[in-house]
């Protein structure tokens, strides 16, 4: 009973509330989980794995992400490599990281010469201001990576 | 979650040798496991479509694992090598085990 009469006060509350403030500010609280812990250590961790101790190389794989999102909860992303995508010589994966994420991983994509091109698209969540990695894997084993900043205005659900 | 809807647009006809664009799109929450529930102060457990694959007469043309990053409904969009008339499979697997699936004719001259 007595959880019952608890819930209905933070209800009438929270009507109180939205009132207020907006509707839309009382949706970003909720999404809130508390304090986003910035985690670059387990992107970089994430990162290392993926290179298995070869080094990155710069250029043929690009990013587009937006340099300011207003909200964190979509965010366009978009990977493309350079590569002519035939049975000898194509683009294995491309794996997106967010080091600033409660988890570093945000998508691998795993293309065949059968793609014809190795361009991806989706949209992520961004729990704060970050950096966005990119690293491309080519059939030969090298690997080619690429980062962009993105400012966050609004955060997403993700932290 | 049954109700996940999976959509799926491409091109319905194309000439051999080109290369298409597949969009994909899914209802479904994508829920990222960060979040915590308002009332218990509990964390509400992840459950999202964690692998996305589609493949053409039984061969993987694309495929993407998903993490707790990725929003909402989520989107996807690729592409393709036309090589012959036929269906394209897409599979999306859910954390509980379930499994949504679609598939898209194409026409190739």
């Amino acid at each position: 009973m007595n959880t019952t009469k608890h819930s209905s006060k933070l209800n009438r509350r929270e009507i109180l509330f939205s009132l207020g403030a907006g509707s839309m500010a009382l949706v970003t609280l909720t999404m809130l989980p508390g304090l986003a812990r910035a985690d670059k250590a387990a992107a970089d961790g994430e990162i290392k794995k993926i290179l298995g101790g070869k080094t990155a190389q710069d250029g043929r794989v690009t990013l587009d992400v937006p340099q300011i999102a207003e909200n964190g909860n979509t965010v366009q992303l978009e990977v493309a490599v350079d590569s002519p995508m035939t049975e000898k010589d194509y683009c294995k994966a491309v794996h997106v990281f967010a080091d600033g994420n409660p988890v570093p991983n945000v998508a691998s994509f795993h293309f065949t010469p059968a793609s014809g091109k190795a361009v991806a698209a989706t949209r992520m969540r961004l729990a704060k201001t970050q950096n966005v990695i990119a690293l491309a894997e080519m059939s030969d084993g090298s690997i080619y990576s690429t980062q962009a900043a993105v400012k966050v205005t609004i955060g997403g659900c993700g932290g | 979650m049954a109700t996940s809807k999976p959509r799926i647009k491409l091109p319905a006809k194309a000439a051999k040798g080109e290369v298409i664009q597949i969009k994909t799109l899914i209802s479904h929450k994508m829920e990222s496991g960060q979040r915590k529930d308002k009332k218990t102060g509990e964390k509400i457990p992840r459950q999202i479509i964690n692998k996305f694959v589609c493949t053409f007469k039984g061969k993987e043309v694309f495929s993407a694992d998903w993490h707790g990053a990725i929003s909402a409904n989520p989107y996807m969009s690729f592409y393709a090598v036309a090589t012959e008339s036929g269906a394209y499979e897409f599979t999306w697997t859910d954390d509980d085990g379930s499994i949504y699936t679609k598939s898209a004719e194409i026409t190739v001259s």
